[in-house]
């Protein structure tokens, strides 16, 4: 048997070949449904960005779902308060697999201009794996239909044979910070934060330096 | 203008021996025991009836809790009366509550008790507001320092390139967890209570009518398509009417006040933007206007009729933003709001060449305005007006007369003027009920007094009355808009004296409001002198609204709550600061 494919007359110029993953890859990136969730100023701007003008619908991206379940990408649209990262982080948890996340302006990125806020937590990637980053501040659209872009590519380079979401162990769930003790409390700090509490010598339990590096 | 203080001192020392404690420039100084009979007679004889800003301010030996009051009588609208009470005992502050004289105390007291730990005895429902029941310190006291602190003052010695930082630590670095969090001696994370801050699901069964019910409570938000942000509502439930509403905010609290006694003068400016992020350039508009007030100094004539131009251009773009906003919660999903998105792009496209900014301008400054614009803007600008003359019509063609909006929106969420005067609501809201109170003419500012435009009015205060509000003020702020884009001088300066990157102001304090296009934002200042403001705060119009939406709500369908709340128009960039 011949490796070579033989197209009929009549349908030539009507097939064409390609790899399943990239057809997999393509299919998906074009229809990725944002989440309707808004956190800050660059909330406006992220519907500003699926408004008339800059009209993200071209990329089918125009229907913003509000239900988590719904959704394949959550834009982290603005600063990260300690009130609202358990919500944030439970609405990850509870979006289906393949979802990605975009990190918008300098807010949720590294918390921004409030960075030194009491209330304010130095970046949504202390939680959350985030995909991309879209620097502003806010960002302007086309900034973040960049960002968008750079989550397509991503996409399109998935191979099907190795994503995650296809395999047999579940993927981990983000952890969930908590609040309602002092501050917030990440559940991976736990022991130490034990340790650190039973420890007689500990002065200060939070504002300790670390030795800076050699 | 000013208020007659000797006058008022004088009649209340009569009415109250002892009790004007002191005088502190244009602050009087009441006595904190007697402060709800004071209030009271304030409020009855005086017609004080208007509260709008309760504050506080900590100094080292005491803590100052900082009224404003108002008076919507016609003959004495305009200046209000100043006054505060003093709080010697920084461990065990306690001061009488005025909730029960005027309810627009209750959000801002329960705002100081989380902030300054000041106990308001007998109010109705003392928690904190902004942050978290189990926070540790009210962090608006000047003892108080959070996990990044690095000094008082910015700019930050580490941030200079002295030989002795050649490499600056960032924050990270310098606190253990390498986060913005700290625990306080003796925590224990055995035995802590996460706090549920919710209410049973299910509340215990009552009977109506002779049938067991079940009241429901539902959790709106803080991720909800309609809470306009990160705001979330308990609503109790009988059936689908709502019984009792409970707003909680603050899933969006910033630290602006925090931060902003750090920044210097002018690097406040840009914060402002991100108070109320749809309208940026009028918060700026409120804090220059604050701090011209206490330097008292002169904005030359050009720089004032841009600062008009672009104030009323964002009024325009957040009504019909508003607007916009209000019919997805009514259903109309997305075509009021991408028609009300576009104009704001257009208004957008002069802010970005004016300031070099988008969305975040940085544009006013302390005795001026940052750049000045081309005749070739202006003309722009005239097109854009005359557009947004067009479009205002267009959006009535289309939604004032929709049966099916009519029907959504008559009657729901009334409120007489009287009441909103007691719970606070100014703006457009106010006005929409009746009352013809609207700062640009009660107390005006900038050169406001200089416009022919009038005050619309509305009677009943129902949703459909504050969509007609606010296209008639957008139509109002065209007219401003006309008149000042046809006066203004063709040259000129646009600074009084050089653009200082740093500015000292005298000592003193001040409350400074303007008319915002959702209210009565009002900035609180103390300076020592400094070049940083000793307080800073910001009196949210959106905060103090959100305290009459339960009123509004009960009573009505769920579904109408949430028309009720996209009516108020609020910004959680601003409510929670």
């Amino acid at each position: 048997m011949s490796d070579e494919i033989t197209v009929p007359d009549e349908l030539k110029g009507n097939v064409f070949i390609t790899k399943l993953s990239e057809l997999y890859g393509w299919g998906r990136k074009y229809s990725l449904w944002p989440m309707f969730f808004g956190l800050a100023c660059c909330a406006i701007e992220f519907m500003a960005a699926a408004a008339a003008r800059f009209d993200t619908g071209r990329w089918g991206m125009d229907l913003a779902r509000a239900s988590p379940r719904q959704a394949d990408l959550i834009v982290i649209s603005g600063t990260v308060t300690k009130k609202m990262v358990p919500k944030i982080v439970t609405l990850y948890n509870q979006m289906a697999e393949p979802k990605y996340v975009i990190s918008m302006g300098a807010c949720a990125t590294g918390g921004g201009p409030f960075k030194e806020g009491y209330n304010v937590v130095s970046g949504i990637d202390q939680f959350l794996p985030v995909d991309v980053y879209v620097p502003g501040c806010p960002p302007t659209p086309e900034g973040l239909i960049a960002g968008y872009m750079a989550v397509h590519e991503k996409i399109q380079n998935e191979r099907i044979n190795d994503v995650p979401w296809y395999e047999k162990d579940p993927i981990p769930k983000a952890p969930v910070p908590l609040l309602g003790g002092p501050d917030l409390i990440d559940p991976r700090h736990m022991d130490e934060i034990r340790a650190r509490v039973r420890a007689p010598q500990s002065a200060a339990v939070g504002g300790e330096p670390e030795k800076e590096d050699a | 203008m000013a208020i007659d203080l000797g006058a008022v001192e004088a009649q209340l020392s009569t009415a109250f021996p002892g009790a004007v404690v002191e005088r502190e420039g244009d602050w009087l100084v009441l006595d904190r025991d007697r402060l709800p009979s004071i209030a009271t007679y304030l409020r009855d004889e005086m017609g004080f009836d208007f509260l709008t800003h309760v504050s506080a301010s900590d100094y080292a030996d005491h803590l100052d809790v900082v009224y404003n009051v108002y008076s919507t009588r016609p003959e004495l609208q305009g200046p209000g009366l100043s006054f505060k009470v003093r709080v010697p005992d920084r461990v065990d502050a306690r001061v009488p509550t005025v909730t029960t004289i005027w309810k627009s105390a209750n959000f801002q007291e329960r705002e100081v008790w989380d902030m300054f730990g000041i106990h308001f005895d007998g109010h109705p429902d003392l928690r904190r507001i902004l942050l978290w029941e189990g926070f540790e310190g009210h962090p608006l006291r000047k003892d108080w320092h959070e996990p990044y602190y690095e000094e008082d003052n910015k700019p930050f010695g580490s941030r200079w390139p002295y030989p002795e930082n050649p490499r600056p630590r960032s924050a990270e670095q310098r606190v253990h967890w390498r986060a913005n969090v700290q625990y306080p001696q003796g925590f224990d994370p055995e035995d802590w209570d996460l706090g549920a801050d919710y209410p049973p699901l299910f509340a215990p069964k009552v009977e109506i009518n002779g049938i067991d019910t079940e009241p429901v409570y539902l959790n709106v938000g803080p991720h909800h398509p309609s809470t306009h942000g990160v705001f979330r509502m308990v609503v109790g439930l009988q059936g689908e009417t709502v019984t009792n509403l409970t707003p909680v905010v603050g899933h969006l609290h910033r630290n602006h006040e925090k931060i902003g006694e750090r920044n210097l003068w002018n690097g406040n400016i840009p914060y402002t933007d991100r108070l109320d992020y749809i309208s940026p350039m009028y918060n700026e508009f409120a804090y220059v206007v604050a701090v011209e007030r206490m330097l008292g100094k002169e904005v030359p004539e050009r720089a004032e009729y841009l600062r008009v131009i672009m104030g009323e251009l964002a009024r325009v773009v957040n009504h019909l933003l508003t607007i916009g906003f209000q019919f997805n919660e009514l259903g109309a999903m997305m075509t009021p709001m991408i028609y009300a998105f576009t104009e704001r792009e257009h208004v957008l496209d002069l802010f970005e060449e004016a300031s070099g900014a988008r969305m975040m301008h940085n544009y006013y400054r302390i005795g001026g305005v940052y750049g000045d614009v081309s005749d070739e803007w202006l003309a722009r600008c005239r097109k854009v007006v005359s557009r947004l003359d067009r479009k205002i019509d267009e959006f009535e063609t289309l939604l004032t007369d929709n049966e099916i909006f009519i029907s959504r929106s008559r009657g729901v969420g009334a409120m007489s003027w009287q009441e909103m005067v007691n719970y606070g609501v100014t703006g457009p809201v106010l006005r929409s009920a009746g009352l013809s109170y609207d700062i640009r003419r009660v107390e005006p500012y900038s050169i406001y007094e200089s416009f022919d435009f009038e005050v619309p009015t509305y009677e009943t205060g129902d949703v459909y009355d504050r969509y007609r509000q606010r296209i008639a003020e957008a139509r109002q702020s065209i007219k401003i808009l006309k008149q000042a884009l046809n006066r203004i001088p063709a040259t000129g300066a646009i600074m009084d004296g050089k653009n200082a990157w740093n500015v000292k102001v005298p000592d003193g304090e001040l409350y400074s409001r303007v008319e915002h296009p959702k209210g009565e934002l009002g900035f609180y200042l103390v300076s020592d002198g400094g070049t940083n403001p000793y307080r800073y705060h910001v009196r949210s119009e959106c905060l103090i609204n959100l305290a009459a939406l339960e009123a509004m709500s009960v009573g009505h369908l769920l579904a109408d709550a949430i028309v009720i709340l996209g009516s108020i128009d609020i910004t959680l960039g601003e409510v929670d600061r």
